[in-house]
């Protein structure tokens, strides 16, 4: 069981509030991600659950029993940190291994779960190695299976994955998703990358400033961002937004539309503009447009290989169902 | 080429270092060697180097003059408690100003290191009175606190920075484990700090085997340790230097083969986080 729940739940540093009064229930078994810009709160959060952090206010409870007071040792919950914080002076089976030590986990018992984490994370054969003669990404293994052997309630992620270049990231980003498919272990995940938090995630929280701004399913989120912040910070490349005329045209103070959902079309449309600078991916093609009486240029996605060059005329056709509104205070309008 | 501008490089680094090495040396070389001439030789113009008489004299006379291993004991009891003492004190307050640092923990760092930079002269007389109030003259229990503040503010800094390498998510993450304070600090902390308590250990030990400002001055007979042994030889009748060298290889031998023993130890400590 991992049922977590907080209630009205702060943290102040000296005179600082950086959570200010927060509710958020994570299921059990759900995959969460806590998402948001630097300074946003998201690790500050995550300490608190953990128990690395002392609350300032507001309870924290653990399939229902009030943990607010718990230190972590006692929450039964097992945390992965962005810098693996292994123990250097121990053999990778000694560092698994600790959790069970500190638990006193008899040791055969001990064995079998070292042997069968070892397995599934691909550490066999470096079980008698000592953690600096590891490459970064065994290092992460190593951590999860430290994380992994204590059956914690939960497992706590803090950016596990900000250390590892761009190939291994995408690679731990599976091998954890498919561990959270066979443990069916509730985890929260910290991240500020959002393509990991759309990937990974059941359930993603976005935070600013200490405030929850939205929690939904990835694709909810990107369907219905409930604020401009969410729009902008949701999605790859991100939503353009645009004001005047367009957005008055809609009812609307600010209208966004994400850049696969405008088309270039051959002939005269809705919209108007001059091709700025291109990306090639190979599968997809993203390019500025200046568009007439905008300051700023959007961004448009065009499927595989488009050849426009800088300064041609393009027209493009909006997506009319795929337009977000927002008021004058940024929020969205339904 | 590059490869002989790198060699020459190489080759000038090693003379500048040996040069400096040397005449770093050269005194304890010379006292060394002094201690085995005849005052004559020892006073020679100009000065004999290797080429003179050989001879253990000066050890014998020394040994019959005065009392060698019970300096030698308290030297080792005044150096050794002291640091153990400092030691125990300054682990948990590093411990704490590198783990769970407060507002003031770098002011508080900085004062202790400004203690250093007072003159121990300009605190001389008012110890000198406490320690008659006490009954503490010439006593090693005397000497030993007043030898272990002196280097308090070293072991401290030294601890500091030790722990301050020691990332906080690590301890973190035995916590997260489920280790106990205890568990916390026998398990994780201690493995991890032992080779940077071991170098200030041994670095404290050989301040305080040295330490002869305090040592001479709050001491008479009892209580002296080897510096006050070596001072003794310098003695208003006139300057004997080869005596006086034979007690003083005497008093810095256990050090120097100490030192020359922990150099490895030594090196690391006084470089540490200069080169990681």
């Amino acid at each position: 069981m991992g049922r977590i729940t907080l209630k009205q739940v702060t943290k102040s540093f000296g005179d600082v509030e950086v959570i200010p009064p927060l509710d958020l229930e994570i299921n059990d078994g759900e995959f969460v991600v806590f998402v948001g810009p630097s300074g946003c709160g998201k690790s500050t959060l995550l300490r608190l659950i953990a128990g690395l952090e002392d609350t300032s206010g507001g309870t924290i409870e653990i399939d229902g029993k009030d943990a607010t007071g718990l230190p972590p040792a006692k929450r039964s919950l097992a945390m992965v940190f962005q810098s693996y914080a292994l123990y250097p002076h121990m053999t990778v089976r000694k560092n698994i291994a600790f959790p069970m030590r500190m638990a006193g986990v008899d040791k055969a018992e001990q064995k079998r779960r070292i042997e069968n984490a070892a397995s599934v994370l691909n550490l066999t054969d470096y079980l008698d190695r000592r953690p600096g003669q590891l490459s970064g990404g065994q290092r992460q293994r190593v951590a999860i299976g430290r994380a992994i052997v204590r059956e914690p309630a939960a497992f706590l992620f803090d950016e596990p994955l900000s250390n590892l270049d761009a190939a291994l990231r995408v690679g731990m980003r599976m091998e954890i998703s498919e561990l959270h498919t066979r443990l069916k272990t509730t985890m929260v995940y910290v991240t500020h990358d959002q393509v990991e938090a759309m990937t990974m995630a059941d359930k993603i929280v976005v935070l600013r400033a200490g405030h929850i701004e939205q929690v939904g399913s990835p694709l909810d989120l990107y369907r219905e961002p409930r604020n401009l912040f969410v729009a902008g910070f949701i999605g790859s490349p991100k939503m353009n937004l645009l004001q005047g005329s367009e957005a008055e045209k809609r009812g609307a103070v600010t209208m966004g539309i994400r850049p696969e959902h405008i088309t270039v079309s051959a002939t005269e449309a809705a919209w108007r503009g001059t091709v700025g600078v291109s990306e090639h991916l190979g599968s997809d093609t993203f390019f500025l447009v200046n568009l007439e009486g905008y300051p700023d240029p959007i961004t448009v996605r065009a499927d595989g290989e488009v050849s426009l060059h800088p300064g041609d005329t393009i027209h493009l056709i909006p997506d009319e169902s795929r337009i977000h509104r927002f008021d004058a205070q940024g929020l969205r309008i339904p | 080429m590059a490869r002989a501008v790198s060699n020459n490089r190489k080759l000038l680094n090693t003379v500048i270092a040996w040069t400096i090495g040397i005449l770093i040396f050269f005194p304890i070389l010379w006292t060394i060697l002094t201690s085995f001439k005849t005052e004559a030789q020892a006073i020679a113009d100009p000065p004999v180097f290797l080429f003179f008489d050989w001879t253990l004299e000066n050890y014998e006379v020394v040994q019959e003059r005065s009392n060698y291993a019970r300096f030698l004991w308290n030297s080792i009891i005044i150096a050794g408690v002291s640091t153990i003492l400092g030691l125990i004190i300054a682990i948990p307050a590093a411990w704490s100003m590198a783990f769970v640092p407060s507002k003031r923990t770098k002011d508080i760092l900085l004062w202790m290191l400004s203690t250093k930079m007072l003159p121990a002269v300009g605190v001389l007389y008012p110890i000198y009175l406490i320690f008659i109030e006490l009954g503490i003259l010439d006593t090693r229990i005397g000497l030993i606190v007043v030898v272990m503040l002196i280097n308090l503010p070293i072991i401290v800094w030294m601890l500091y920075t030790y722990f301050k390498e020691i990332p906080g998510e690590i301890l973190e993450a035995s916590r997260m484990d489920g280790a106990s304070l205890k568990d916390e600090i026998l398990y994780v902390l201690a493995p991890m700090a032992v080779p940077g308590i071991a170098s200030t250990l041994l670095l404290n030990f050989i301040l305080a085997w040295n330490e002869a400002f305090w040592t001479l001055n709050l001491t008479a007979a009892k209580a002296a340790p080897l510096t006050a042994f070596i001072a003794s030889y310098s003695s208003p009748e006139g300057l004997f230097f080869a005596k006086l060298s034979a007690a003083s290889t005497m008093a810095i031998a256990p050090i120097l083969i100490l030192g020359w023993f922990s150099q490895k130890q030594l090196v690391r400590g006084l470089t540490f986080g200069a080169v990681k």
